[in-house]
C-alpha cells in the first residue's frame, strides 16, 4: 500500500480511505505485504493510526527517518484539534499513534530493503519536504516507482528530486500542478519580499499562515536573509510550540537539506534564525508593523485564525497565503474573493486587509513531471494526486511526448498492466564463454544460434550444453541416422558408377545451396 | 580470482581484488606508524628538541648528525615526518575500477592513490565516512603544514647507510617509498572522486558485479562490503564491532554463505576489555585532577572521543569534577562535534530515538552549552586567554609527533603531577613517548579498541559459514609478545589463508555458472520433456545477445521470405516453432518400435 492519507476537506467518515476496497472480509495484514509512507504530510499519512490500530494491520510500515520522527507529532497535533477542540468521537487516541509508530521500519536513502524473499523497495530523494522520498518497488525484473509528492527544482532549504534511469514498468506520479508551468522562483520570491516590505514600511502587519513544517522554513530563510541584507528592524515572529521544535528537526536532519546548507552548517546553521523570534499571544495587539508566521496554514483554526480576526479590519494589514487551501476553510473563502465572513456566533467579519496568494508549495510543475518521466524512462505512467481535468491534459502530453501509455484511474477503479518479463536462468560458464568467443569472430554477420539444453528441476533452471545435460543425468546419447536404399541399374563398373553418383549428388547439392 | 595485498598493516589494509572482469581496491589505509621514527614537530620553538645531540656511527663518523638525533638512547630522523604508503608497484593502479572504503581511518592514503597513479575510477564510501575522513585529512595536513620544516632528510634512506643504523630504523621497510604529507588541494581532488552510498545499497559495477556496504558497528558510517555476482559472494570485513557504542550495530546476517570472507581490522589489543579501560580512564583522570595535575589525552578528532566525552558527562558530577575545564583542541574540533550530531540515521537505536524527540544525540552538546567543554582550533588565539589549570586536554595527534599535543608534552612533561592517558590503540605508547624521555609525567595506557576480538571472530565465522577465510598473516599466529596465547589467533576450518605485504593470492574459487535471461517469446517455444520424476529437459536454440555484461537469449530469427513467392500455403509460410527437437537417449523398446514402423508401412515387406 502506497501512502495512507486523510482528506482535509471532510469531517465525517469520508476523511479516511475506505479500506474495504483492499479486502472485504480478510485481515489487512494477510493481504498487504507492506505499507510505504512517502512523507509526513497528513494527506499522505493522516489515516495511518486509524488504518493500523482501528481497522487492524500488523505488518511493516516503511518510511524515512525524518518522516518517522515528525509524523507522530503531526498526527498528535491533528488528533488534538479533532478530538479536544472539535470534540469528535470515534477517533484514534495518542496510544494508538504510539502503537502504530512501533510498526514503522525506517529506511535510508538508496538502501535496498528486502521486504520478503521476492519484494524489495528502495527510497530516492524527493525534495518537497524534509524526509520526503520516492519509492522503487521491485520483484525480480519488474518494478514500479511511486513518487509521493516531489519537487524537481531545488529551493532555499531542500534539494531537487532525483531518480536514476531505472526503467520501471510503471511510474505512479503525483500531478498537483499538471498544467501549471511556474514562472521563475526568483520572481515569486522578489514579489513576496516586495509585498512584505511595502506593508511593514507603511506600518502594516503581515500575517503568513503556514503549516509548521515545510514552507514555513523556506519562507523564514527567505525573510531572514532579506532582513539581514536590508538591515531591517521590524520584528518577525513565529507562532510558538510546534514550529520551534520543527526548526530543531531541520537542524538535526541537516543531511536531508540542500547542498549549500549542508556545506555551511558548521559555520552558520541556517535554521538558527537571528531575526525571527517566538510569538506571544499578547504581541498581536502591539502597535506598529510586524510579520507573523502562524499555524495552521489554511486559517481553519488555531492561532493563525485568531490573529486574522484581530487584523482583518485594517486595510493597512496584509495576509499572504503561501499554499493551497481546501474548500470550506477560511483561507479558501478569502482567496475566492469573499470579503464578509460569517464567524461562530453569527458574527460577521469584514475583511479589509489585503489578501495575497503566492504559490510556494514544493510540487513539481508540468515541466518537472515531464522531466521525471524522462529521467526514469517508465513503460507506463499513472497519474494520481491531482484534478481530473488537468490530469487529462498532462496524460495526453505524456503519451505524445514519450509514447508510453498513461492512466488516470478514479477512486475505486482498477488498472491492469500486462508485463512480459524475461526468465532468469543459470548458464554454464563453459557454454557461455564458448559462444561468446565465437560471437567475436569476424565472419559472423548472420546471427549465430546457441544450442543447449535447459534442465528444469523444481524452480531451478540451468542451461548447459547437451553433452553435459546427458552426462549429468546419466543418459546415453543415441545417434539417429536416416538411410535410404535405392536400386540402380547400370552396366558400368561399380567404381565408375559410384563416382558418377557422387559427382551428380555434389552438383545438385551445390545447386540447392 | 586474485587478491593483491598492498599493505602489511592488519588494521590499515589496502588490498586489490580481481573478480570477474572488475578490479576492486578494498580500503586505502595509510601506515602512520612510520612517523614514530621522526622527531616531534613542536608548535613553539623547543630548546630541548633543537639541542639534541647528533647521532654518529660507532667509529665516530658523524656525517649523519644533521639528519639523525639521539634522545635517551633512541635515534630519530630530524625531518618532515613521512608516511609508509601502500605498494604501488605490485599492480598497475591505473587499472583499478573502484575503491571501496570501509571506514574513515582506512582512507587516509586515498590522495596518494587517486592523484598520482593514473587512477580514473570511482570511490565508494558512506556520507559520515567521507565527512569525518575529510576532517582527519584536514587535521593531518594542518598539523604538518603549519610548522614548515626546512630540512627533508634523505641520506639515511640510502640502503648502504640504513644497514648501519640502530633498530628500529635499520628494520624499517621500503623507506625509499615513504612520502611526505599530501596537500589540501590533493585531498579535495581525491574526495571529489567519491560517490556517496548508504547501507544495503546495491551498486552495479559494469553489470558484472554488485557491491553493497553493510553496517559494521565500529564507527560512524563504517561498513563491511559484500562483493557478489549471481553465483559467487565475497565478504570483506574490516573494522567491525559488536559492542554497543554510538554507531549503528553490525549487520552480521548478510555475511552468511560467502565463498570467501576477507577478514581485516580486528582489535589491536585483544587482551584489553574496552569497558574496563574506560573505567580506568575515568578514575585516573579524576585522581590526577584532584591532586592538582593536568590530564593530556592524545586522540583523533572523531571516534572514541565521542564515547569518552559521553562517559565523562555522566561521571564528572559524581566525581566532583564539574568545575574542571575540558579542552578539545584541533583544527577540526568544532566541525567534528557539529558533524557528530547530524548523522542520526547512522547511530545506534538509543541515539536515534533522542533525535526523534528532537534532542541532540550526543551529550557533548550539553557540555558545550554549560561551558564545561570548550573547543579551539589550536593553542594559539582564544585558547591562551581561556586556559586554566588544572584541566583536561583532548588533542592530537596520537603519535605525539605533530599537532598541539607536542606542545602539551613539552609543557607538562616535567611535572609528576600531570598525566598523559593513551586511549588510541594505533601506536605503541612507549615508542610514542621515546623522544620525550626522560619524562616525569605519569603515563597511563588505557587503549580502547572496540573492534572484534578473537572470541567474537570465531563466533562470527561459525555463524557466517564462509567456505574460505583470508586474513593478514598476523592473525594466523599468536602476537609475538604473547606467543603462548594460542587463543589470540584465528581458528577456523579449513585454516585461514594468510597474506603479507606485496603478496598476490590466488583465491580458491571456481566459477561455474552465469546468469542469462530467456526472452518470453523464446520461453514460450520451448518444449520440456520430463526425463526423470521432477526433472525436465528442453533443448534450446537461440541467439545470444550480450550487452553491458548482461546476457539475453532471443528467439532465432525466422527465415526471410524469398521475394516473389507470395502465393504459398499459409502452413509453409510460417515455420512451426514448436517442432519437437528431442534429445535422443534412453532405452529403445525394440519390439514396440518395429511394430510402429510396420504400422506406418515403413518396413519393406
Amino acid at each position: 500500500m502506497l501512502d495512507c492519507g486523510m482528506h482535509m476537506g471532510f469531517n465525517d467518515d469520508r476523511r479516511f480511505p475506505d479500506f474495504s476496497y483492499i479486502t472485504q472480509n480478510g485481515r489487512l495484514t494477510d493481504f498487504l505485504d507492506c505499507v510505504i509512507i512517502s512523507h509526513f504530510h497528513l494527506d499522505h499519512c493522516g489515516a495511518l493510526p486509524y488504518f493500523s490500530e482501528m481497522v487492524g494491520y500488523d505488518g511493516p510500515i516503511y518510511m524515512t527517518h525524518p518522516t518517522q520522527a515528525i509524523c507522530p507529532i503531526l498526527l498528535e497535533d491533528y488528533r488534538k484539534i479533532a478530538v479536544d477542540k472539535k470534540g469528535e468521537a470515534n477517533f484514534f487516541t495518542s496510544q494508538m499513534i504510539k502503537d502504530c509508530m512501533k510498526k514503522v521500519v525506517a529506511v535510508h536513502l538508496h538502501q535496498t530493503v528486502q521486504v520478503d524473499d521476492e519484494l524489495e523497495i528502495k527510497a530516492y530523494y524527493a525534495g518537497h519536504v524534509l524526509g520526503a522520498a520516492m519509492f522503487q518497488i521491485k520483484v525480480g525484473s519488474e518494478s514500479v516507482v511511486y513518487t509521493g509528492d516531489y519537487n524537481m527544482t531545488p529551493d532555499r532549504h531542500l534539494g531537487a528530486a532525483w531518480i536514476d534511469r531505472c526503467r520501471p514498468n510503471l511510474l505512479i506520479t503525483e500531478s498537483t500542478y499538471a498544467t501549471t508551468i511556474r514562472d521563475s522562483k526568483r520572481c515569486r520570491e522578489r514579489d513576496f519580499l516586495k509585498k512584505v516590505h511595502e506593508t511593514v514600511e507603511r506600518g502594516g502587519k503581515v500575517l503568513i499562515p503556514v503549516f509548521a513544517l515545510g514552507r514555513a522554513q523556506e519562507l523564514c530563510i527567505l525573510l531572514e536573509t532579506f532582513w539581514e541584507r536590508m538591515n531591517l528592524k521590524v520584528p518577525i515572529y513565529f507562532s510558538t510550540g510546534l514550529t520551534e521544535k520543527a526548526n530543531h528537526y531541520y537542524k538535526l536532519f541537516i543531511t536531508w537539506t540542500n547542498q549549500k546548507i549542508r556545506k555551511t552548517f558548521v559555520q552558520r546553521n541556517m535554521f538558527e534564525f537571528k531575526h525571527i523570534k517566538a510569538f506571544d499571544r499578547a504581541f498581536a495587539d502591539n502597535p506598529g508593523p510586524m510579520v507573523v508566521f502562524a499555524t495552521p496554514g489554511m486559517l481553519h483554526a488555531g492561532q493563525s485564525l485568531q490573529i486574522f480576526r484581530k487584523w482583518a479590519g485594517n486595510e493597512k494589514n496584509m495576509v499572504i497565503m503561501p499554499g493551497y487551501c481546501v474548500q470550506g476553510t477560511v483561507g479558501h473563502k478569502i482567496l475566492s474573493g469573499q470579503r464578509k465572513l460569517e464567524m461562530e456566533g453569527r458574527q460577521v467579519l469584514e475583511v479589509k486587509m489585503q489578501v495575497e496568494y503566492m504559490s510556494f508549495s514544493a510540487h513539481a510543475d508540468a515541466k518537472g513531471i515531464m522531466q521525471l518521466v524522462g529521467q526514469a524512462e517508465p513503460e507506463n505512467v499513472l497519474l494520481v494526486h491531482g484534478e481530473a481535468k488537468k490530469m487529462e491534459f498532462l496524460r495526453q502530453k505524456i503519451e505524445q511526448e514519450f509514447r508510453v501509455s498513461c492512466y488516470m484511474p478514479a477512486n475505486g477503479e482498477t488498472v491492469t498492466l500486462p508485463t512480459s518479463p524475461n526468465i532468469p536462468v543459470g548458464i554454464s560458464l563453459g557454454l557461455l564463454k564458448r559462444e561468446m568467443a565465437q560471437g567475436l569472430l569476424p565472419e559472423t554477420k548472420k546471427p549465430r544460434l546457441l544450442h543447449g539444453t535447459l534442465i528444469m528441476k523444481d524452480s531451478n533452471l540451468r542451461l548447459v550444453s547437451s553433452e553435459q545435460a546427458l552426462k549429468e543425468l546419466g543418459l546415453a546419447e543415441h545417434q539417429l541416422r536416416f538411410t535410404c536404399r535405392v536400386h540402380l541399374q547400370d552396366t558400368r563398373k561399380e567404381q565408375e558408377t559410384a563416382l558418377r553418383v557422387y559427382s551428380h549428388l555434389k552438383s545438385t547439392s551445390l545447386m540447392a545451396r | 580470482m586474485k587478491l593483491y595485498c598492498l599493505s602489511g598493516h592488519p588494521t590499515l589494509p589496502c588490498n586489490v581484488l580481481k573478480f570477474k572482469s572488475t578490479t576492486i581496491m578494498l580500503d586505502c589505509g595509510l601506515d602512520v606508524t612510520s612517523t614514530l621514527n621522526f622527531l616531534p614537530l613542536p608548535l613553539v620553538q623547543s630548546p630541548r628538541l633543537s639541542n639534541l645531540p647528533g647521532w654518529s656511527l660507532k667509529d665516530g663518523n658523524a656525517f649523519l648528525d644533521k639528519e639523525l638525533k639521539e634522545c635517551s638512547g633512541h635515534v630519530f630522523v630530524d625531518s618532515v615526518p613521512e608516511f609508509c604508503l601502500p605498494e604501488t608497484e605490485l599492480i598497475d593502479l591505473s587499472t583499478v575500477d573502484v575503491i571501496l572504503i570501509s571506514n574513515y581511518h582506512c582512507m587516509m592514503a586515498l590522495p596518494y592513490i587517486t592523484e598520482h597513479t593514473g587512477f580514473t575510477g570511482t570511490v565508494y564510501a558512506t556520507e559520515p565516512t567521507v565527512q569525518i575522513g575529510r576532517l582527519l585529512m584536514e587535521e593531518l595536513v594542518n598539523f604538518i603544514e603549519r610548522v614548515p620544516k626546512a630540512q627533508s632528510a634523505s641520506l639515511w634512506k640510502n640502503k648502504g647507510i640504513q644497514r648501519l643504523l640502530p633498530s628500529p630504523l635499520k628494520d624499517a621497510v621500503g623507506v625509499s617509498t615513504w612520502r611526505g604529507c599530501y596537500t589540501m588541494q590533493e585531498v579535495n581532488s581525491a574526495l571529489s572522486k567519491i560517490q556517496l552510498v548508504g547501507y544495503s545499497q546495491k551498486i552495479e559495477l559494469f553489470g558484472a558485479v554488485q557491491v553493497t556496504p553493510l553496517s559494521s558497528g565500529y564507527a560512524l558510517g563504517s561498513s563491511n562490503w559484500i562483493i557478489q555476482s549471481h553465483y559467487e559472494k565475497v565478504s570483506y570485513v574490516s573494522g567491525s564491532s559488536l559492542l554497543t557504542t554510538h554507531p549503528q550495530p553490525m549487520d552480521q546476517a548478510s555475511l552468511k554463505n560467502s565463498d570467501v570472507l576477507i577478514l581485516t581490522g580486528l582489535t589491536q589489543i585483544p587482551t584489553a576489555n574496552p569497558d574496563g579501560m574506560v573505567g580506568e580512564f575515568c578514575s585516573n583522570l579524576a585522581l590526577t585532577v584532584r591532586n592538582g595535575g593536568n590530564v593530556l589525552v592524545p586522540c583523533y578528532p572523531s571516534g572514541v572521543i565521542y564515547d569518552l566525552l559521553e562517559c565523562l558527562y555522566q561521571y564528572i558530577d559524581s566525581a566532583g569534577l564539574s568545575s574542571v575545564p575540558f579542552y578539545f583542541i584541533s583544527p577540526v574540533a568544532n566541525s567534528s562535534l557539529e558533524f557528530s550530531q547530524i548523522f542520526a540515521e547512522w547511530l545506534c537505536h538509543n541515539k536515534q530515538s533522542k533525535v526523534y524527540l528532537p534532542e541532540p544525540p550526543f551529550p557533548h552538546a550539553e557540555l558545550i552549552q554549560t561551558n564545561k567543554l570548550k573547543h579551539y582550533p589550536s593553542i594559539h588565539g582564544d585558547f591562551s586567554n581561556d586556559f586554566r589549570q588544572p584541566c583536561v586536554v583532548f588533542t592530537g595527534h596520537p603519535s605525539l609527533r605533530f599537532g598541539d599535543v607536542v606542545h602539551f608534552m613539552e609543557l607538562w612533561g616535567k611535572s609528576s603531577l600531570n598525566t598523559v592517558i593513551f586511549t588510541e590503540p594505533d601506536f605503541s605508547y612507549l615508542e610514542a613517548l621515546a623522544p620525550y624521555q626522560p619524562l616525569a609525567m605519569k603515563c597511563i595506557y588505557c587503549p580502547i579498541d572496540t573492534r572484534l576480538n578473537f572470541i567474537q571472530v570465531s563466533k562470527l565465522l561459525k555463524e557466517a559459514q564462509p567456505l574460505h577465510v583470508v586474513c593478514p598473516e598476523q592473525y594466523t599466529q599468536p602476537p609475538p609478545t604473547q606467543s603462548h596465547r594460542m587463543d589470540l589467533m584465528i581458528d577456523c576450518q579449513p585454516p585461514a589463508m594468510s597474506y603479507r605485504r606485496a603478496e598476490v593470492l590466488a583465491l580458491p574459487f571456481k566459477r561455474r555458472y552465469e546468469k542469462i535471461e530467456i526472452m518470453p517469446e523464446l520461453a514460450d517455444s520451448l518444449v520440456p520433456m520430463e526425463i526423470k520424476p521432477g526433472i525436465s529437459l528442453a533443448t534450446v536454440s537461440a541467439v545470444l545477445h550480450t550487452k553491458d555484461n548482461k546476457h539475453v537469449l532471443q528467439p532465432p530469427p525466422r527465415p526471410a521470405q524469398p521475394p516473389g513467392k507470395k502465393r504459398k500455403r499459409v502452413s509453409e509460410d510460417i515455420p512451426d516453432c514448436k517442432v519437437l527437437k528431442p534429445l535422443l537417449s534412453g532405452s529403445i523398446p525394440v519390439e514396440q518400435f518395429v511394430q510402429t514402423l510396420e504400422k506406418d508401412n515403413c518396413v519393406p515387406g
